[in-house]
């Protein structure tokens, strides 16, 4: 087991490492650098600008030596600083990161508790009216674009009723009830479109598990149909379910660019979009790393749960036994 | 069991109503404003940011700002020099140019908001950083004609300017630092000043501003919140609280506004011309909606490398063959006034009698007949060789607004036998490559922002033809060469005399008008859309925004 779980962090550090490279070469080979996007906002800014401004941010190097040292720097425990923001990139990210875990695990939390109880009952009455009513929903919710269904809450509850404000944060200070109200709106949105995909899965995954032979043999033995579902069958159909819990966990990180726009939510998903757009090489950077970091780790804390869910299933030794 | 017996209850209450509706609403007095960029830095020297601007405006003053009628006034100074008061001297320089002394004096009741008088030493310490090469400052052009600051005392300095132009006293980018917070910052590290800076560090700390407010709350990518500075000199501003909110999608800001979620959205920054429009149908009751032309200027830049571009007549045929005007009307409601040249109708050194270019689709053809382009098979002209009259047109994908325009150009220029390719790419792309390197084929639109009465050198001088010898210095991107283009811009920049300098004007114009090096499309309307109990806001239509005079900003 530790050796397993050695080898799998030692591969996740081969991946980040392989992907600091690429994302780094591909910000800088993208057309336009910072200096170009300053100048585009100011006509007064002259050539002798340029060349000075492109010294001073290190642009006139060759790209490897420049991700050398910020690789060098990086290992050393300095992230470097945020070239739009000017401040350390760790002290940009970390509030963002709470606003996004903030958004995302309430909407995650929502979405798996809709999600799941829908998809164990469709897939338990497969074919039949319930089922049929739930799937209809699960894709109406699925194929619903993120940025119309925002716009239609937020005309709907913002605009007409004026039950929740319309996007933002809540000012600080603002009490507890003030921020939950900032909240509804964007989770909620997040929310219907995740569980309908989780339904789907679930509803996939039981229908599956109720097959088995094993779930045959609970029923000749008398066991309730509740039994038979929550006991038996469950536990197995979450093997497949626990697997995209966990990239969606993993996605926790990585923020919603599309609802945290609508909803003017700071979170990770506009940072990341903001600072690629920005050749915020710094913030780009270290943001992308630390979500495929998360989605290394979720997925690795994924196989391990298979172990707490299946007894069959060992790890390090290559195969089920 | 009741203290009020019932019948007095049942008496009281209707008063009660009556008289609650009765009573007067307090003047609201707190404002949130909306637009759709939030400021990444708030240091007023590094970087330049049309979302910083508008929030600075209202915590500090530049020295020197055109007024909403383009008027350049003193902000923080008391008087403007001129050559009439004395105040600008010109100054014989060694090489026999001339420069310039303007004496300045700030305001006496100017004041940081921690209580520290605005001094001298600001003045000069400011000029140090500006002259810093490291200091991070994004366009260095004044403090490098700043030869020196001659401090007379606390209050009063002469700057000592290497070049005598015409617009020798507008002084708008000199933007103050306080020297007793930032001083310490700068002098500890030069280099690493703009990651140090008490401007993004701490940006609420008191003494960074002396304007009508202060910045007392700042959260990134969200909101900033002001508060009035105790220590501003001028009119005390009315309201008590404004939070400015980021907003991207504009959909979410408008359904912010209707929401009640903000108050006014920013004319600057906020919805486009479209978005307004239509909200001005299905809402015009609730607000007071206006569109204020400004100095965006939207034009079709030509490359003159381009064969067919190269022949005059090709590009006179291509401007009268578009129906500006219809184009005007029907997408934007006339809200955004058509353009004869570059020089906005606004500024006081428009010329009048500039050639223009109505719809006229058979002195197009006749134009590009002679040009020896004649009708194909297929309705598209060749000429001699049976090259195809076929251009590519590109702006900034997902622009709307152009990308509607383009259309309707396209098919106004199919009309006349001339076949335009759209090819549209990503801003940064546009502007970071095709433009800066004049790879376009033949025609790039987009939008110039200048200032009033600005020299076009950048635009129109043969030495601002960007190169690679030049590494792509310059934006005069059609690669125009006009000798004496060249000498009017030259003789424009010295000349003092503004009868004189008015009729350089009118030649550059009519210059621009005839050769046609970038076709004039229109001037871009700013919509303001404020809700009917705000009032003193006033769109100015340049670069100085509405913002800068948000004291008198007032509900009713």
């Amino acid at each position: 087991m530790i050796r397993y779980l050695a080898d799998r962090l030692l591969q996740s550090l081969v991946v980040l490492a392989v992907m600091s490279f690429v994302v780094y070469v591909l910000l800088c080979l993208m057309p336009g650098d910072p200096i170009d996007i300053m100048m585009s906002g100011d006509p007064k800014m002259t050539a002798a600008d340029r060349a000075r401004l492109a010294e001073d941010y290190g642009l006139d190097r060759p790209i490897l030596e420049r991700y050398g040292t910020w690789l060098k720097a990086a290992v050393s425990g300095d992230l470097g600083w945020s070239r739009t923001f000017r401040r350390p990139v760790l002290e940009i990210l970390l509030p963002r990161l709470g606003n996004t875990i903030l958004l995302m695990g309430a909407a995650l939390g929502i979405a798996l508790m809709v999600g799941l109880p829908l998809g164990i009952w469709a897939g338990s009455r497969a074919g039949g009216l319930a089922d049929r009513v739930i799937n209809l929903a699960c894709f109406a919710t699925a194929a619903t674009p993120t940025f119309w269904l925002a716009l239609l809450l937020m005309i709907l509850f913002a605009v007409k009723l004026g039950w929740f404000p319309a996007s933002g944060l809540a000012p600080r200070g603002a009490g507890f009830w003030e921020s939950l109200r900032h909240l509804v709106l964007p989770v909620v949105t997040l929310a219907i479109v995740e569980s309908g995909i989780y339904a789907r899965h679930m509803r996939a995954a039981m229908i599956e598990a109720l097959q088995h032979d094993y779930v045959r043999t609970a029923r000749a033995k008398g066991a309730t149909r509740v039994r038979v579902i929550l006991v038996h069958a469950l536990r197995n159909a979450l093997l497949p379910v626990t697997t995209v819990t966990a990239l969606g966990f993993g996605s926790l990180f990585s923020g919603a660019l599309i609802t945290e726009t609508m909803f003017a939510w700071p979170g990770m998903g506009k940072l990341i979009f903001e600072s690629i757009m920005s050749s915020d090489f710094n913030v780009a950077l270290v943001a992308l790393l630390f979500a495929t970091l998360v989605t290394l780790l979720c997925n690795l804390a994924a196989d391990l749960s298979y172990v707490a869910l299946d007894p069959r299933i060992s790890i390090g030794h290559g195969a089920a036994r | 069991m009741s203290l009020i017996p019932r019948g007095v209850a049942y008496a009281v209450l209707p008063v009660a109503i009556v008289a609650t509706l009765a009573t007067p609403v307090a003047a609201k007095d707190d404002l949130i404003i909306g637009f759709t960029q939030y400021p990444a830095t708030f240091h007023p020297n590094i970087d330049s940011m049309a979302a910083k601007t508008y929030v600075l405006n209202m915590v500090r003053r530049p020295l020197t700002a055109y007024d909403k009628d383009w008027v350049l006034r003193c902000q923080l100074c008391v008087e403007l020099p001129t050559m009439e008061n004395g105040l600008a001297k010109p100054v014989p320089r060694p090489d026999g140019k001339q420069g310039v002394a303007m004496k300045f004096a700030i305001h006496p009741g100017a004041t940081w908001s921690d209580g520290t008088p605005v001094t001298t030493a600001d003045i000069a310490f400011t000029a140090e950083v500006g002259k810093h090469p490291k200091s991070g400052v994004a366009s260095q052009e004044f403090y490098n004609r700043l030869e020196r600051v001659e401090i007379h005392d606390a209050k009063s300095f002469t700057f000592h300017v290497d070049k005598l132009t015409y617009q020798f006293n507008d002084v708008s980018d000199f933007q103050l630092l306080p020297a007793h917070l930032e001083r310490p910052v700068f002098m500890a590290d030069p280099d690493n000043y703009r990651q140090r800076t008490l401007f993004d560090a701490e940006p609420t700390k008191p003494g960074l501003h002396f304007g009508p407010y202060r910045i007392s709350e700042v959260v990134a990518g969200s909101h900033v919140v002001l508060t009035p500075n105790p220590t501003w000199y001028g009119d005390k501003p009315f309201f008590q609280r404004i939070t400015i909110r980021a907003i991207e999608n504009t959909a979410a800001l408008e359904a912010n506004l209707l929401s009640g979620s903000i108050d006014y959205i920013a004319g600057e920054l906020g919805l486009s011309l479209d978005q307004a429009l239509a909200f001005q149908k299905r809402h015009g009751a609730r607000f007071d909606i206006s569109f204020k032309p400004g100095l965006v200027y939207e034009h079709i830049d030509l490359n003159l490398d381009n064969p067919a571009l190269k022949d005059r007549r090709v590009r006179q045929a291509l401007l009268y063959a578009i129906d500006r005007q219809a184009v005007s009307q029907q997408l934007f409601e006339g809200k955004q006034p058509v353009a004869a040249s570059f020089v906005n109708p606004l500024d006081r050194v428009i010329a009048d009698d500039v050639p223009s270019y109505r719809l006229d689709p058979a002195r197009a053809q006749a134009l590009l007949d002679e040009a020896g382009f004649k009708p194909g098979a297929d309705g598209i002209r060749v000429d001699a060789n049976g090259v195809r009259l076929s251009l590519e047109l590109g702006t900034t994908a997902g622009n709307r607004t152009r990308e509607a325009v383009q259309q309707v150009l396209q098919s106004q220029w199919r009309r006349v036998g001339v076949e335009i390719r759209i090819k549209n790419d990503p801003a940064r792309i546009f502007f970071g490559e095709i433009t800066r390197k004049r790879s376009f084929g033949g025609l790039a639109m987009y939008a110039w922002l200048s200032s009033p009465e600005s020299s076009p050198r950048n635009q129109l001088h043969s030495q601002s033809i960007p190169t690679e010898a030049n590494n792509f210095a310059g934006q005069n991107y059609p690669g125009f060469k006009n000798p004496e283009m060249d000498k009017l811009i030259d003789q424009l920049e010295t000349e003092l005399d503004f009868a004189k300098r008015k009729a350089i004007w009118a030649r550059i114009q009519e210059i621009y008008a005839t050769e046609l090096p970038i076709l004039p499309l229109y001037f871009r309307a700013d919509p303001f859309i404020v809700p009917k109990w705000l009032v003193g806001v006033e769109a100015t239509g340049h670069q100085h925004y509405s913002s800068l005079r948000v004291e008198h900003w007032k509900s009713q």
